[in-house]
């Protein structure tokens, strides 16, 4: 791989449409010191709740690691109870680690002052599920919008007001639209202009969690151009986190696929999707429903898993997803999986995958 | 067997009449399976509570028929109705939590469910109860049958209540979105179930959900509806290869799964008109990039190939796109 100069990818970016080269991969593809700092570095993260009557302990994040590159689209998807809503939250800081560090552009934010984090945060946001509860039913939407912008401080209301209806414009959303109120608006134009609100104040990252969810089928393709759009414009960076296969597939550079509080495989997206390694990212392409003719879905192959995604109170010891795993072995129990990198740049845990792919199951194992 | 003519539903509200079905026409066989498919508002929830008069009496306004077996069940008399209700026709929600009943067993609910339409003792109805359990693919249901809804995860209460709605072995199961609020390992669990089940039973299925993936993988046959009205019927494969209405061919064509990667995703422009400011002629046609003149005129359903029909008057000269480039 060629290795360009960290500003070069940036300015390749604004002057033509296609995308630079992504180092992939766990690490950047450069040698230690020499490539561009991750916007994102995640190390050995842990998050851990007590229950609600204090007896035992959520185990929501369990020991994850990844980095994210600048201009990149970095998916994260899983069930629900994987961790990915609580991980999507850490971030931004919105929570604390309980154990680990994660690192903004190299900077750990806990080391900032209370009014350095306030300056900070604006270059790492977040935009929620759903557009409805993100937006204070008694605000206007250009009140909204310009929030974000009054909390950073520095700007005359004026100013702010400008950049929010510059914001709003962007996003699609007309002029007119302004001092109306949330109930005023469909679902599709909510979630635009809760991304207006997080452009306001130009940040480097955006979190996306499950930003699509709530839509309809035909303004979902709308809203992910937009976010196609802004990345290009701005040479923003994403983590979209989302349980929908689908989604995930379509926007991302790569992908990283959680269970249970930890990463089962991450790699390139066309070769996850394609070509897994973990026999849990397996299961769950084939069991995603496509809109296919029956002579084309004849030719796939369903993995129909048993059970469901086990509590992470007390997650299975060894390999977390060995309960319901079809080709589970007795040392699953026994060891947890090595972090491996069997392809280039893409990494999976589990003890049997090889670079062929995940274990064979046993044949009794379809037929459920 | 089931058989709706012209079925209009209209609630009353504060502010008068508003319309949400217009002049619904279709059809389920014996042993059929049918996918409603359309986005919010479109219609195919009330359609659905409909069919077992389930929508508030004092409120809604139901014109047409809907012939179960003969019998229009859009004017049967309530005890005749509740006769029908769980015994011949019975319904699955989308969210398993609210539908059940937290302070009783999951035996007892499934019983009662049965003990409705046939009058057998506690014991044989418990015994029943752990007979359907089972055939949903509950482990251990001996033990489970005993246990509250709190203590079975979001699948496992799907399961629960696919039991109890199928308990008295009725003739068609209604679906509202059963699998939406599962994770898509059980989704699958779930969609393969229902069709297992209705394929050994022979019970007919009408499955509302807004997931083409789903319909594709668990119907034989599919409604989609816009703005109140059904604007195309065709069997599964059909419509997913060779749509006849621009509105169904714009919805496959919008999905990520068949679009390139990172390539825009083709979308439909504008947005559903508002129930009180319905045009005339198809309600599609402001969205619709084939619209002509002439569409501002009453459009009808017409059969283009055999099963196939379409609401638009330019259904048999377009070549839409489908699924298959």
């Amino acid at each position: 791989m060629t290795e360009p100069a960290p500003g070069a990818a940036q300015n390749e970016r604004q002057a033509a449409p296609s995308r630079p080269a992504i180092p992939s991969g766990d690490r950047p593809a450069y040698p230690p010191g020499e490539g561009p700092t991750p916007l994102l570095s995640v190390r050995d993260l842990r998050i851990r709740f007590a229950t609600q009557d204090g007896a035992a302990t959520v185990k929501a994040v369990d020991g994850i690691s990844f980095d994210v590159m600048p201009g990149e689209t970095f998916g994260i998807i899983g069930e629900s109870g994987s961790g990915k809503t609580t991980l999507g939250r850490a971030l931004v800081s919105l929570l604390p680690p309980t154990e680990g560090s994660i690192l903004h552009d190299g900077v750990d934010p806990r080391s900032l002052s209370d009014s350095a984090l306030r300056v900070h945060r604006r270059d790492y946001q977040i935009v929620f599920q759903d557009p409805h509860a993100a937006l204070n039913p008694r605000q206007t939407v250009l009140t909204s919008v310009c929030e974000p912008l009054e909390i950073a401080g520095g700007l005359p209301r004026a100013e702010r007001e400008r950049r929010g209806l510059e914001a709003l414009s962007r996003v699609g959303i007309a002029p007119e639209y302004a001092q109306r109120y949330p109930h005023m608006l469909s679902g599709g134009q909510k979630q635009r202009i809760n991304i207006a609100r997080v452009l306001t104040v130009r940040p480097k990252l955006i979190v996306c969690d499950e930003v699509v969810a709530a839509l309809d089928v035909s303004i979902r393709g709308d809203v992910l151009n937009l976010f196609a759009d802004l990345q290009r414009e701005f040479g923003l960076t994403y983590v979209f986190i989302t349980h929908d296969l689908s989604v995930v597939a379509h926007v991302s550079d790569r992908i990283a696929v959680t269970y249970l509080g930890r990463l089962m495989e991450l790699g390139p997206t066309l070769a996850v999707g394609e070509q897994p390694l973990h026999p849990y990212t397996e299961a769950l392409m084939s069991a995603d429903p496509l809109p296919l003719p029956s002579h084309l879905r004849a030719q796939r192959q369903r993995i129909v898993l048993q059970g469901e995604i086990p509590s992470p109170i007390d997650p299975p010891s060894g390999c977390r997803f060995r309960t319901r795993c079809p080709s589970a072995q007795p040392r699953c129990a026994a060891d947890v999986p090595a972090w491996r990198e069997l392809r280039p740049a893409h990494w999976v845990a589990c003890h049997f995958s090889t670079r062929d792919g995940p274990p064979a199951r046993p044949p009794q194992q379809q037929a459920a | 067997m089931l058989e709706v003519r012209d079925l209009s539903i209209s609630f009353r509200t504060g502010g008068g009449q508003v319309a949400v079905t217009r002049k619904l026409n279709f059809n389920i066989a014996s042993g059929e399976r049918l996918g409603v498919v359309g986005e919010s508002g479109c219609g195919k929830t009330v359609t659905g509570l409909s069919v077992l008069r389930l929508l508030p009496e004092s409120h809604t306004r139901i014109d047409g028929q809907i012939l179960f077996e003969g019998r229009d069940l859009a004017h049967l008399a309530e005890p005749q109705m509740q006769a029908i209700r769980g015994r011949d026709i019975a319904m699955i929600f989308q969210e398993p939590m609210t539908a059940l009943d937290p302070v009783f067993s999951v035996g007892e609910q499934i019983a009662e469910a049965y003990r409705t339409h046939f009058p057998v003792s506690r014991a044989e109805a418990r015994e029943r109860s752990i007979d359907a359990l089972a055939r949903v693919g509950i482990p251990l249901p001996g033990r489970r049958v005993d246990e509250y809804p709190h203590q079975f995860s979001g699948g496992m209460r799907q399961r629960v209540m696919i039991a109890m709605a199928l308990i008295c072995e009725p003739k068609l199961l209604i679906a509202d979105e059963p699998t939406t609020a599962l994770d898509v390992t059980v989704q699958a669990q779930i969609t393969d179930l229902l069709r297992e089940l209705s394929e050994r039973a022979g019970t007919a299925l009408l499955f509302i959900t807004h997931d083409l993936g789903v319909v594709a993988e668990v119907c034989t046959r599919m409604l989609t509806m816009y703005a109140g009205e059904i604007v195309e019927d065709a069997p599964v494969d059909d419509a997913l290869v060779r749509p006849r209405h621009p509105y169904t061919s714009g919805l496959l064509r919008s999905l990520p799964r068949l679009a390139k990667h990172r390539e825009a995703l083709p979308s439909i422009r504008g947005r559903v008109p508002s129930p009180s400011e319905m045009p005339p002629g198809c309600r599609f046609r402001a969205r619709c990039d084939h619209a002509l003149p002439a569409c501002a005129g009453e459009q009808v359903a017409a059969e283009i190939s055999p099963g196939h029909s379409a609401r638009c008057m330019r259904a048999a000269e377009l070549q839409l796109p489908g699924v298959v480039a």
